[in-house]
């Protein structure tokens, strides 16, 4: 494709779909789809062809558009609708040239859609993921097409930078330092790598991004394999989101065809090409070196390090491991300038992060907001707070590598720092909320199974470490647990903390560590009833004469 | 025996084992004499005695817990005791005692009393074959005896050497002490 | 073992409290080995690719918040390492404490009884018990092959026989399954190993192996003894041969 046609091709997008006079958009994404959008999608456009509206009404799958717990969401010109269902089809479409579906309208004023900042989910909601004109017609592959004629690599990293982007994908390094250290790395091949391995329990923010809108993730890969001086790049995602995986295949294969990625992009000399690999449902694959192994055929198991993979990455190369959201922040960086990207946020935390929420909570789903916000503002503005009329306790953030935060740490803002500080850390961006009702200990011990489950058994510390983790945790959820089993429990979190190989047996006790700091009285509640319950096991004289049982 | 001397006393206690911690206590040969002199022996296998004493300084305990019976005497030995040595891989590790701790005990039962019967008997007789009664149950795991009692020091080895229980008991008795691993491993 | 050649750069640095210059390159563990200061290790052997997996040769390096393993860093001009601190005892014994926790390490009724590195390792280090809760697991004898056999209630998951099965004798018929405490070393594609295609039956494994997890058949208690010292001439004899 020439410059010029990306620009022709946007034109006619646009003038095409300002023919329609109306628009309804419906969420395909897995969380609505598991509610048969996509039949609500089928029989909207069945029920515009009916009518003989096809000239006049646009139907169109889109990408999440965030109150997930209210889908299927549908947007009718300016009408948000939640619950939809197929039967509700007739009702819409008719809605369109008289008064809104009163029983199904969604509040776009309440504060969930008001106080979020869209970077990365702009077009989430708006673009039709499968289609890539819909998407050139939203501005896809303008940042790569500045980027190709107008900048050299030095400057594009100097972009980044300026930007203050951090890694999203949990750990926080900064992009723009990760860009210039493989940029710097010797060697003719070089790779970028995608990692879309999202496996914590409770976290969906890059299957949103995957799915809603995937040309967003190739402009960002191809950008930054531009920049470092790349020409291949893997996907690698895990099987298990099956719609991710269609989705980036066809924006794969439309780009491809449209010589958006592969040779000379835009008739200049960068050529670059995409691969996608599927992830066997392994946990640790998230993890980078493990995830180049993986990517390489072998056993996904994690080395030490270093050698970084920036130095030493796929099949021994030079490579750049970014995650999904970071790849997305890409594009509106160089759209609208390191400057514009900078002013949003914190002094250390640029931009906006995606959270995904779950729990006890009102309004389940995925939110946008700028780094820097108070937790408060997000569990009770726009999360809507507990419901059921119960107290909230805490909010585990990081999954199981990071940790909760209790209900008088509320005012902490949201961003890398505060949360270490708070014991936790930004993770990839899942926030569980837990009530009253919840335990901490059992909390922990859930984490801590999955740990168990997902270590991949090559280092000792984690394979055996968070097996004895749980198997303490389980003693003194059950009852069973002694004040020796505490402090065994604290010695080994230490230890495992200290002594493993990778990140996710360094932080898998986490959840452990963090629970302790707040609730430590869950614990010793536990161990006094089972004291309680079995009598003091451990030890002491108790100078009382008791008989030796003769047996018969 | 008595207790009104005030020479240290000593308890031995056979739990879950194959009596060979004991054997070696026997190996002592003759210093079993010089420790005669030493300490009252007021329990032990070979002293055969029906109920644990009151008070004792200090209590070798050979065997891992395996039956409700082994758990019901560690927690007498426990109370009664002021130091407890856990004598032998058993009482360590679990050993060889452990190695049933694989499989189910209705597994096991069936292995040890049903399926080796000479005739293959029929439900009634199967129920008759097995040992509900008379002998203590057996706990689902046999475990080392720090797992439901402090223990004080630990002396491994299958068994471990005369040589090292007369230097743990020793050194002991001089007030100090002893690093087992100096004298002992786990399977020696 | 390196060639020497003229433009490799010499370091310096302290190993506990030591000053030892080397060549640029080398790992901790190659240094401190050969100046006799011993840093405990079971997944590392030499002639074998580096695993970083059993995480007993953890050391403090000065300045840095995070312990390094030995086998896995190379050294650096004026770095100053310690190889032992309270900490690290303690984290060592943890370790091998819960490898004998994690399977069914029956010493006494072990072919390898007496001449086992991880029992050796539990003397050194003065481990007379385990503190955590044993596992118990239920493992496979593998039993099918001629004249060796793989126990793994023995097995720690070091990988050497893995490492040497690919590496040196470029079978690799071994290799490993699953996750977590449930990884298990297996042949081929997890079958029995007197039924693998790809064995060469060269032994390698079992003389690699530091417990009796991989055993010639036909020993008795404490009969097993290993001979690991035939990795470096082999190195030796294809460096030279190149």
């Amino acid at each position: 494709m020439k410059p010029e046609e990306l620009v022709s091709m946007m034109e006619k997008a646009r003038a095409d779909s300002a023919a329609f006079k109306h628009e309804i958009r419906v969420c395909t994404e897995s969380g609505c789809m598991s509610l048969q959008s996509d039949t609500l999608l089928k029989t909207l456009g069945d029920e515009v062809k009916s009518r003989g509206m096809t000239d006049k009404v646009h139907v169109k799958g889109v990408g999440c558009m965030g109150l997930c717990c209210n889908g299927p969401l549908v947007k009718a010109d300016a009408a948000m609708y939640q619950f939809a269902r197929p039967e509700n089809a007739s009702a819409i479409v008719e809605g369109l040239s008289t008064q809104p579906v009163a029983e199904l309208l969604c509040d776009l004023q309440q504060p969930f859609f008001t106080r979020q900042k869209l970077v990365v989910r702009e077009n989430s909601g708006n673009v039709d993921p499968e289609s890539l004109i819909d998407c050139i017609a939203h501005g896809a592959y303008q940042a790569l097409l500045k980027v190709l004629t107008t900048m050299t690599p030095q400057q594009v990293i100097q972009e980044i930078s300026d930007s203050g982007l951090r890694g999203r994908g949990g750990a926080g390094f900064p992009t723009g330092l990760k860009w210039a250290t493989v940029s710097k790395a010797g060697g003719s091949t070089k790779y970028v790598i995608c990692n879309g391995d999202e496996g914590d329990p409770g976290a969906f923010m890059d299957r949103s991004v995957m799915e809603g809108d995937p040309h967003r993730v190739l402009e960002g890969m191809a950008i930054a394999a531009y920049a470092v001086g790349a020409e291949n790049g893997v996907i690698y995602v895990r099987a298990e989101y099956p719609l991710a995986v269609k989705r980036l295949t066809k924006a794969i294969n439309l780009a491809r065809r449209h010589e958006l990625i592969g040779h000379n992009i835009f008739g200049t000399k960068f050529s670059f090409n995409v691969e996608l690999r599927l992830g066997a449902g392994a946990f640790v694959c998230g993890e980078e070196t493990a995830l180049i192994a993986s990517v390489e055929g072998k056993r996904g198991v994690p080395r030490p390090r270093p050698p970084y993979p920036a130095n030493y990455g796929l099949f021994g190369c030079p490579t750049l491991i970014n995650n999904v959201e970071t790849y997305a922040n890409v594009a509106p960086i160089i759209n609208k300038g390191a400057a514009w990207f900078a002013q949003i946020g914190t002094e250390k935390s640029k931009g906006t992060k995606i959270f995904a929420l779950t729990g006890k909570i009102k309004n389940t789903g995925l939110i946008e907001v700028p780094l820097g916000m108070p937790l408060r503002d997000i569990i009770y503005d726009i999360a809507g707070g507990v419901p059921d009329g119960k107290e909230f306790k805490a909010v585990q953030t990081g999954g199981p590598s990071g940790g909760c935060i209790p209900a008088e740490l509320l005012d902490i803002t949201v961003d890398y720092e505060s949360l270490a500080k708070a014991g936790s850390i930004m993770g990839s961006g899942g926030m569980i909320i837990m009530d009253e009702t919840s335990n901490m200990v059992d909390v922990a011990r859930f984490f801590m199974e999955f740990c168990m489950t997902e270590s991949c058994g090559k280092c000792v510390p984690c394979r055996v470490g968070t097996y004895e983790m749980h198997e303490l945790l389980d003693r003194i959820c059950e009852k069973r647990g002694t004040p020796e089993d505490l402090q065994l429990l604290k010695d080994l979190c230490d230890m495992v903390k200290q002594t493993s190989l990778c990140g996710l047996g360094q932080s898998s006790p986490n959840p452990v560590l963090s629970t302790l700091r707040y609730f430590e009285h869950e614990y010793l509640d536990l161990v006094k009833q089972a004291q309680a319950a079995h009598g003091d096991q451990s030890h002491a004289a108790t100078g009382e004469h008791i008989e030796l049982e003769v047996l018969p | 025996m008595t207790s009104t001397t005030t020479r240290p006393t000593v308890a031995t206690v056979w739990l879950d084992g194959c009596s060979g911690c004991h054997m070696s206590l026997m190996d002592l040969d003759e210093r079993l004499i010089t420790l005669a002199g030493l300490v009252d022996i007021l329990h032990s296998p070979v002293v055969d005695p029906k109920e644990f004493p009151s008070s004792v300084d200090l209590t070798l305990v050979e065997g891992a817990v395996s039956s409700e019976e082994d758990l019901h005497k560690a927690k007498i030995i426990r109370a009664h005791s002021k130091y407890v040595i856990a004598l032998g891989d058993c009482a360590v590790t679990g050993n060889v005692p452990a190695m049933r701790n694989y499989w189910d005990r209705s597994d096991l039962f069936d292995r040890a009393y049903v399926e080796n019967a000479q005739e293959p008997p029929t439900p009634e007789e199967r129920k008759a074959l097995l040992p509900l009664v008379v002998v203590p149950p057996l706990r689902p795991h046999a475990t080392p005896l720090h797992e439901v009692i402090k223990v004080d020091l630990y002396l491994p080895g299958c068994p471990p050497p005369a040589d090292a229980i007369w230097f743990v008991l020793t050194e002991l008795l001089a007030g100090r002490v002893p690093n087992a691993m100096s004298v002992s491993r786990f399977g020696k | 073992m390196t060639s020497v050649t003229l433009t490799a750069e010499s370091i310096t640095l302290q190993i506990d409290g030591k000053d030892i210059s080397c060549r640029s390159g080398e790992t901790i563990l190659q240094v401190a080995r050969e100046n006799n200061i011993d840093i405990p290790t079971l997944c590392f052997l030499e002639g074998l690719t580096v695993w970083g997996g059993c995480r007993l040769c953890m050391v403090e390096i000065a300045g840095s918040p995070k312990l390094h393993a030995a086998c896995a860093t190379t050294c650096a001009e004026g770095m100053a390492v310690s190889t032992t601190s309270p900490r690290l005892k303690e984290y060592r014994k943890m370790i091998v404490e819960m490898l004998f926790a994690e399977r069914n390490h029956v010493c006494s009724v072990c072919v390898s009884n007496g001449h086992c590195e991880l029992q050796n390792m539990a003397v050194k280090l003065e481990i007379d018990h385990v503190r955590f809760p044993y596992r118990f697991p239920r493992l496979e004898v593998d039993n099918s092959h001629d004249y060796m056999r793989l126990d793994q209630n023995r097995c720690i998951l070091c990988v050497r026989c893995v490492r040497v099965c690919g590496e040196i004798e470029g079978a690799h018929t071994k290799d490993v399954k699953g996750r977590g405490v449930l990884a298990a070393i297996i042949h081929d594609l997890d079958q029995p190993w007197g039924e693998s295609q790809t064995c060469t039956g060269c032994g390698k494994c079992v003389n690699v192996c530091p417990t009796g997890a991989l055993t010639q058949r036909g020993t008795a208690v404490g009969e097993m003894t290993k001979k690991t010292d035939f990795l470096p001439y082999l190195t030796l004899m294809r460096e030279a041969k190149s």
